[in-house]
């Protein structure tokens, strides 16, 4: 199919239609508008089925999303910053009820101060709540990366949040490719959950887990969302021979790796200014692509054998560190010859990551530094 | 109670199970006073509260198995016939 010149956030309205979620509760928030706005317009224009809710807050919005989802339909919303934040206590429920509800985060700052920019501190900040995180890179793999986030869901019941940055992707135009309405139908079977609130079977969903019970039910979804990183690797392998497109295995993606000493870490959009110097510079680049499941033995594996890597990121665990270099590290750490391990707090609250900056971290990395420090 | 997926309950009386009774700090008692008016069984949170007869007489009963010691009953009595006795345990 040809190429479209796409708004990103346009394109993943498009791929969201393809799936034909039925019930989408949304709370406009900046820099997500787009993406609600392009579905509010498709569904008044009859191009697929569904219905949008208009709800009070973006609590309200998951809350719904897990009350239409539990009916045994698909369920959708987009949110950025304040809003994952206003949803946080909701997260953990949809996790905890196994609802395959599916999100697209555009990624903006947290307040205070106020910032409508990007980094990524809004969905890291989310990653202990059960829910699967997958960033994407640019427009194509947004659109490839939603159309499969619904399988992913729907083959392990856990819900599945999409992330992209705010504005430097969402509201960028790019060349997308398509897929038709029979070409997602043929990869996306019908959503038939084994168990949805029916008056005529009765059940009982997320009920009291007294301490006999809990601590085995969170154990129960800790393995289904450790497991789940052979459905993704089999997702995108699957995308890959129907569609001929593929980002890494799914979970992390190398790039310019063959005899290098030395890597640049990094996730998101922020993947495509490394790759303008990595042969340049000779060195390598690992683009974490979900950052949960956190894939660890796959980094390891990854980074066996180098003398260096770098972790650049638009997040910071205020009073930790970066929380991608904290867990980089912590998965290093087996390895019988450890790399020396640098981090790089970079682009927070819309700061642009330049070129010339990229060089910089790409020098120290390099010359084998340790710690963390703030491209300012 | 089975682990499924999500903590669904798929076969209904599952509270069953659950022997709440033993959250208790509170014991009511009905004493003689109790007419069998059954507001205490209306208003018990837990339906723990039963009316029954014996010998003639309407009385309420409460099933310990369950009863969290609330105390509703005894501030909806009409009769003031439900008393309170700290649990000892």
């Amino acid at each position: 199919m040809a190429k479209n010149v796409v708004e990103v956030a346009a394109a993943v309205a498009e791929a969201v239609k393809l799936c034909e979620p039925k019930i989408i509760p949304v709370y406009p928030i900046t820099p997500q508008t787009h993406v609600s706005e392009t579905l509010a317009k498709m569904l008044a224009d009859g191009e697929f089925d569904g219905e949008m809710i208009r709800v009070e807050s973006e609590q309200s919005a998951m809350a719904a999303c897990i009350g239409a989802q539990a009916t045994g339909v698909r369920a959708y919303t987009a949110t950025s910053s304040q809003g994952i934040a206003l949803m946080h206590e909701i997260l953990y429920i949809a996790a905890g009820m196994r609802l395959p509800i599916v999100m697209t985060v555009v990624n903006r700052s947290l307040s205070a101060p106020l910032s409508i920019w990007n980094d990524q501190q809004d969905s890291f900040s989310q990653r202990d709540t059960g829910w699967i995180q997958i960033h994407v890179e640019d427009g194509q793999e947004a659109f490839d990366t939603q159309i499969q986030a619904f399988r992913i869901a729907e083959e392990t019941n856990l819900p599945v949040m999409i992330c992209l940055d705010g504005f430097v992707l969402s509201h960028v135009f790019e060349p997308v490719k398509f897929l038709t309405k029979e070409q997602v139908k043929k990869f996306l079977p019908d959503y038939k959950p084994e168990v949805s609130l029916n008056p005529s079977k009765p059940v009982s969903m997320g009920t009291l887990g007294t301490p006999e019970y809990y601590i085995q039910f969170r154990k129960q979804l800790q393995d289904a969302i450790k497991k789940s990183k052979e459905t993704i690797t089999k997702v995108n392998r699957e995308f890959a021979s129907a569609f001929g497109r593929s980002y890494g295995n799914g979970l992390i993606e190398t790039v310019n790796m063959k005899g290098k000493k030395s890597a640049l870490i990094t996730i998101g959009s922020v993947a495509g200014t490394a790759r303008e110097l990595i042969e340049k510079e000779s060195i390598g680049l690992i683009k974490v692509k979900s950052l949960r499941p956190f894939p660890g033995e796959e980094l390891a594996k990854a980074c066996e054998g180098l003398e260096s890597v770098g972790v650049l990121e638009k997040d910071i665990s205020l009073g930790g560190n970066g929380a991608l270099y904290d867990e980089v590290k912590a998965a290093l750490y087996n390895l019988e010859k450890r790399p020396n391990v640098s981090g790089f707090i970079a682009g927070i609250g819309g700061r642009d990551i330049s070129l010339n900056d990229m060089e910089m971290v790409i020098k120290k990395i390099k010359s084998g530094k340790e710690g963390t420090e703030w491209v300012l | 109670m089975t682990l499924n997926e999500g903590a669904v309950v798929k076969e209904p009386g599952s509270s069953k199970i659950n022997k709440t009774g033993s959250w208790r700090t509170f014991r009511p008692i009905v004493t003689d006073k109790c007419t069998g008016c059954r507001i205490c069984e209306w208003y018990c949170p837990d339906s723990a509260i039963k009316v029954k007869e014996t010998g003639g007489k309407k009385k309420a009963v409460v099933d310990y198995d369950y009863c969290k010691g609330c105390l509703i009953c005894v501030g909806v009595c009409p009769q003031k016939a439900i008393e309170q006795e700290k649990e000892k345990r």
